[in-house]
């Protein structure tokens, strides 16, 4: 079964949201990660880049297929992980560490509590998955 | 479990041309110099010639040459070998006709450049296959200059757009947002994005299906200026709603544009333009049957309605009332009507050099005359009847996510074997001892662990058997002994290649100082 750490949110796109503040990291589930298979690419958007919810700020490239990532929550970029342009292996083995995507300032701060909590997402993936 | 039939048989693998070099060899030898020796450096200066010592270009003789291209050569499959199921690709037989009219002098050997009146024949071709593929299709206006289906999708969504301009005004500039279904061929997005659209998805429903309430949902938001939808789809579902998804597209005033990469499925049975289709692009390298991939020219068709048809590229071929004068001879002027019109104001212009890939035209009507209107039609039946046996005989073994009897080609998942730790890919790798090409893998997107198979109308009952044969053994593999498949292929030079660490860090091209064991580890 899925790692889904409790103190995350999840979207139904399988993102996860950590919210510090009025910060938050966004990342894909061990789920999506296993579902994708092998990562070889992350494209990433700007630091300063904007985006309302569920808009596609990014791609994830397996050797499958090219996945698109939504911001589950409306913000502006503050900061990217450019490690993955290296190391793309690392959303497969650390999906919820290392291998977040961006961080965002939150436009509208308690958005994430609308998400879905992790024993949420572990019934939604029990559900459809 | 032992392999029952096996088409290629393993041998050594083959080193590289670069090892294979020899210092000093060469393959060929000057001949005596025939004028007065003089020095380099007054013919050409220092500074204009390479100084580099060439290092690592491969000394070889001729035969060295032929027979290591030779022996790689018969690695390839190809679908003069065998069944190729790849599906949304219809590799079906490219049939030797096709070759041997495509040879002929009068086509091979025209120059592009060739004044109207000296190329007759050549635009006669060009436009009997017009008319016969608008025919085909239900829709008048036609332009063979695309050179691929992306190009020819390209191509249609770009008429969309002139046609929305020269409508709307400056209001087309609200009009920007192209719908396509989950379920669509990767590069209708990277088309619409192109063309200045933004893109919206539409859900398909659980049968596979497009999502008619969503559609009408996103069609109220406004702001749309088309569809771009596969017919069938790329789960090989005929779209049953697609003359009420035409009327919606059309209600909400967008333009619908098909994508012709299924259109095996429907050649002589059904046509776009009377589904309510506006903008269709063909495969002729899939359909029509001429060379698929390999580096090789396509040609992509494009066909609209009426209303579009003063967008198509220039220039069009057209047949003339009256005929084309000739600077060379009175009498063969009585003879020439077909024409390249360029006075075509409102056109996008060109999107291919010349007229597109003219020796791919040649293919194609030679398929089309083949066959006749009747032959092409039983095709279709062929091709459809196949996918039928392959999806009945193959269901039981194989989990099928959707209920519906596929058109020409039918999806599969690995549900049923991954529980055994067998993914698609392994499958897909088995199938290769087996002597059968892979058929298409993770396509579409929407079924996890998709396998798409299009046997095409080109194989005969004993190999789907064979195949079904093949797929069954497998199957059996991944339930009893899982390892076995999941380190295939076994029967190849090279076994199962890493191809993550091949996407995550590539070795593009041999170096002088690189070890072989380095790139091949």
């Amino acid at each position: 079964m899925s790692n889904i750490p409790e103190n995350l949110r999840y979207s139904k796109d399988h993102e996860w949201v950590l919210v510090e503040g009025e910060n938050a990291s966004i990342g894909i589930t061990d789920y999506a990660q296993h579902a994708l298979g092998d990562v070889v690419y992350v494209d990433m958007p700007r630091v300063g880049d904007k985006f309302g919810t569920h808009e596609a700020f990014g791609s994830v490239e397996s050797v499958k297929a090219v996945s698109e990532v939504f911001t589950p929550i409306a913000g502006e970029v503050t900061e990217v992980n450019d490690s993955l342009n290296d190391t793309p292996e690392k959303v497969n083995s650390d999906p919820y560490g290392d291998a977040w995507f961006i961080k965002i300032k939150m436009d509208k701060p308690g958005e994430a509590d609308k998400m879905l909590t992790g024993e949420e997402y572990e019934e939604y993936l029990a559900a459809n998955a | 479990m032992s392999i029952k039939k096996v088409t290629q048989h393993p041998s050594q693998n083959e080193a590289l041309i670069f090892e294979r070099s020899q210092a000093g060899r060469i393959g060929y030898r000057l001949p005596k110099l025939d004028v007065v020796e003089t020095n380099i450096d007054e013919l050409l200066p220092a500074e204009l010639r390479r100084d580099d010592d060439l290092d690592g270009v491969p000394e070889v003789s001729e035969v060295d040459v032929v027979r290591h291209f030779t022996r790689i050569s018969t690695w390839n499959y190809s679908i003069d070998l065998g069944m190729y199921p790849l599906g949304s690709c219809t590799m079906k037989y490219n049939s030797r006709l096709n070759e041997k009219v495509a040879r002929i002098a009068g086509f091979a050997n025209l120059h592009p450049l060739a004044p109207e009146e000296e190329s007759q024949g050549a635009l006669e071709l060009i436009y009997e296959l017009q008319q016969d593929l608008a025919e085909i299709t239900g829709l008048p206006g036609v332009s063979l200059q695309p050179a691929a289906g992306a190009q020819g999708e390209m191509t249609g969504v770009m008429l969309i757009r002139a046609f929305l301009d020269r409508r709307d005004g400056d209001a087309s500039k609200d009009r920007r947002v192209m719908l396509i279904p989950d379920s669509a061929h990767g590069t209708n997005p990277a088309s619409a994005a192109l063309a200045g659209f933004s893109v919206k998805t539409i859900r398909s429903t659980a049968e596979g299906l497009t999502d008619m309430e969503h559609l009408k949902q996103v069609c109220d938001e406004g702001g749309v200026a088309g569809l771009m939808l596969t017919n069938p789809n790329t789960v090989g579902i005929f779209e049953t709603n697609i003359k009420e998804i035409c009327a919606t597209i059309h209600a909400s005033g967008g333009l619908v544009y098909m994508d012709g990469a299924n259109m095996n499925a429907l050649v002589g049975i059904a046509r776009p333009g009377d589904m309510g289709v506006d903008v269709i692009h063909l495969n002729l390298h899939k359909t029509f049957s001429t060379p698929h991939g390999g580096g090789g020219p396509g040609c992509g068709p494009c066909l609209c309605t009426s209303a579009l048809e003063p967008f198509l590229p220039v220039p069009r071929v057209i047949k003339a009332e009256t005929p084309v004068g000739s600077v060379f001879s009175e009498s063969s002027s009585s003879q020439s009507h077909f024409r390249l019109d360029f006075d075509r104001p409102e056109s996008i212009g060109r999107v291919k050099a010349f007229y597109g890939n003219f020796g791919m035209m040649i293919r194609a009507l030679s398929y089309i005359y083949t066959h006749g209107a009747d032959g092409l039609k039983e095709a279709t039946e062929a091709a459809v009847l196949n996918a039928r046996y392959l999806s009945h005989l193959l269901q039981d073994d194989f989990d099928k996510p959707y209920a519906a009897d596929p058109m020409h080609e039918v999806v599969f998942s690995h549900k049923k074997q991954s529980r055994k730790g067998v993914h698609t890919l392994d499958i897909a790798k088995r199938l290769i001892d087996y002597g059968f090409h892979p058929m298409t893998i993770y396509f579409p997107l929407v079924v996890e662990g998709a396998m798409l198979i299009e046997p095409t109308e080109s194989v005969g009952r004993q190999d789907l058997d064979a195949f079904v044969e093949a797929m069954k053994d497998i199957d059996k593999e991944a339930q009893e002994n899982p390892q076995l498949v999941i380190d295939a292929p076994h029967s190849t030079r090279i076994g199962r290649l890493d191809e993550a660490s091949a996407a995550r860090k590539p070795v593009l091209r041999w170096k002088p100082d690189q070890e072989v064991s380095a790139i091949t580890a």
